[in-house]
């Protein structure tokens, strides 16, 4: 198939400027500062994915914003194979804080992934729009 | 019956705000749900009922239940009239509570219309531009994700935790295509072979060619009565036993589970109220978007232990005739239809041709007294709504 030649080696993929509400706007804010943003709720303690401004576990709505290192383990993934651009892979990163985020893994190579393995997030420029986390190898 | 004192509104709240800049569509839905719940004197974990219309972004009420950590609902309506789908709502509400469908029913509405002056809704939006879409859009749309590769995720969690082969998901594809041979419709009519489907071309790791579902045009209908019309008709009876649904999703991702589907509370909730046991089910129409959908929804509705599914689909066991549990006799979303991707329509239509004897006589399951239909609606990988259905031959 052609479609399988000359695909790049470590996924990378074109990704589309994410939409970006007044709710999500101080994550996208700081993402375009390099800076990887969780949301906290201070009632409860609990750490949640993505983002909301009141609390998915206990309703509260004191939730604040917490930059985090954007470490963790790979939960699960799949590579895409039938994409025009080159395989790529989505995934869910369980984070240190303990909540899990959807992602593409970057930087590997199509066969070089493993549930468990260690991953940090980095920032993926899109055009028009903020850079979005992706997360590659640690 | 009827729904005349069967229920109480105990909860109401009214968002103060009339110009709202500064907070997103959900958060207000989300913010007037906290409102009432205080008005009542109630938590949000006593929600198990949700009703919500066309203001609700997202999908269905699925993103709203996610975006709220509504993890008890199992019960779930989002008919969409326009401004009158609220009151709509409480009569529906009503009709649930009075049936036992759920006890603490929750009904939002919300919306921002002077901060989208471009239009309704809320997609990608210019650059630069905030919009107001589904809560989860900007944070998960990004990267790809579409049915294959979400439920890639799910194969994958799967054989990690369990051991399940790609060759045990195969076996659930080709039972599907020994039914399909019959059916004169069916989109795909060959028998498959194991080594057919895993030697299939891979489209999203670990799902190959052959362990997604077919997609077509065509659709289905279903007509429902009283008993006393029933009766009145010419046709064999086939009597609504029980039912049972749920979303599940992330909900703030913390203990992420990708290999438990809805099954595992609207299963239960069906099986009790029909007052049958997976033993009793002579028939089974089971969601088959894929193949690992299938091995998934058996082991939550309790056909075999959580993580041996691999063993229970393996050596034919899913083939009328042949197998303990026949299943998807018409080829199912594999084989046969999966009409505008969403197939949940004719697995009750085959159940109910089993119930009546009337499956092709190939793949006609002796005695079909008990059937059972479920259905994923959405993603595995991401926010679902389950649903299950139990049915009887009533002699």
């Amino acid at each position: 198939m052609s479609d399988v030649q000359d695909r790049p080696a470590n996924m990378t993929r074109n990704i589309p400027a994410p939409a970006v509400t007044i709710e999500s706007k101080p994550f996208w804010d700081a993402a375009t500062e390099g800076r990887f943003l969780i949301k906290r709720c201070t009632a409860c303690g609990e750490a949640h994915w993505y983002p909301r401004a009141l609390c998915p576990f206990c309703f509260s709505d004191e939730t604040v914003w917490e930059e985090s290192p954007g470490e963790g383990v790979i939960y699960s993934y799949s590579v895409m194979q039938r994409s025009p651009s080159g395989p790529y892979a989505i995934g869910y990163v369980t984070l240190k804080e303990g909540p899990a985020v959807l992602t593409n893994f970057v930087d590997v190579a199509p066969d070089g992934l493993s549930i468990g393995q260690k991953v940090k997030v980095k920032f993926q420029p899109t055009e028009n729009g903020p850079p979005v986390p992706v997360f590659a190898p640690a | 019956m009827s729904i005349k004192g069967k229920a109480y509104i105990v909860g109401a709240y009214e968002h103060p705000l009339r110009d709202a800049p500064d907070k997103s569509t959900p958060q207000l839905h989300a913010e007037c749900a906290k409102g009432a719940l205080e008005d009542a004197g109630l938590s949000k974990d006593d929600i198990d009922g949700y009703f919500c219309a066309g203001d609700a972004p997202g999908f269905g009420a699925m993103s709203m239940i996610d975006y709220m950590g509504l993890r008890n609902v199992r019960h779930m309506d989002s008919t969409e009239t326009g401004g009158s789908s609220y009151l709509l709502h409480v009569g529906h509400a009503a009709q649930a509570i009075a049936e036992g469908k759920c006890k603490v029913a929750l009904v939002t509405l919300a919306g921002r219309p002077r901060q989208n002056k471009g239009g309704w809704g809320g997609g990608a939006g210019k650059p630069g531009q905030l919009t107001d879409g589904p809560p989860e859009a900007g944070y998960e749309n990004i990267y790809g994700g579409s049915t294959h590769n979400t439920y890639g995720m799910c194969a994958m969690r799967h054989m990690h935790e369990y051991g399940t082969t790609s060759e045990q998901l195969a076996w659930i594809k080709v039972a599907a295509s020994h039914h399909a041979q019959y059916n004169p419709n069916a989109f795909l009519k060959d028998v498959v072979t194991v080594e057919q489907v895993v030697n299939s071309r891979m489209i999203s790791d670990p799902l190959h060619l052959l362990d997604c579902c077919v997609v077509t045009d065509g659709g289905g209908a279903l007509i429902i009565t009283t008993p006393e019309i029933a009766r009145s008709l010419n046709r064999p009876k086939v009597k609504v036993m029980g039912a049972g649904e749920s979303p599940k999703g992330p909900m703030g991702g913390r203990n992420l589970d990708l290999t438990h589907s809805g099954a595992v509370w609207s299963g239960p909730i069906a099986f009790g109220e029909a007052g049958v046991t997976p033993a009793d089910i002579k028939y089974a129409s089971i969601y088959d978007s894929f193949t690992i959908t299938v091995l998934m929804q058996l082991e939550d509705l309790g056909f075999c232990k959580k993580g041996e599914g691999g063993k229970f689909v393996a050596d034919g066991n899913l083939i009328s005739g042949v197998g303990k549990l026949p299943f998807n006799t018409d080829g199912g979303g594999l084989c046969n239809n999966h009409p505008t991707n969403r197939g949940g329509i004719t697995k009750v239509i085959e159940a109910v041709r089993q119930l009546r004897g009337e499956a092709h006589p190939k793949v006609q399951v002796p005695n079909c007294d008990i059937a059972l239909a479920h259905g994923t609606g959405g993603s595995l990988g991401t926010r679902h709504g389950a649903a299950t259905l139990i049915m009887e031959r009533e002699a």
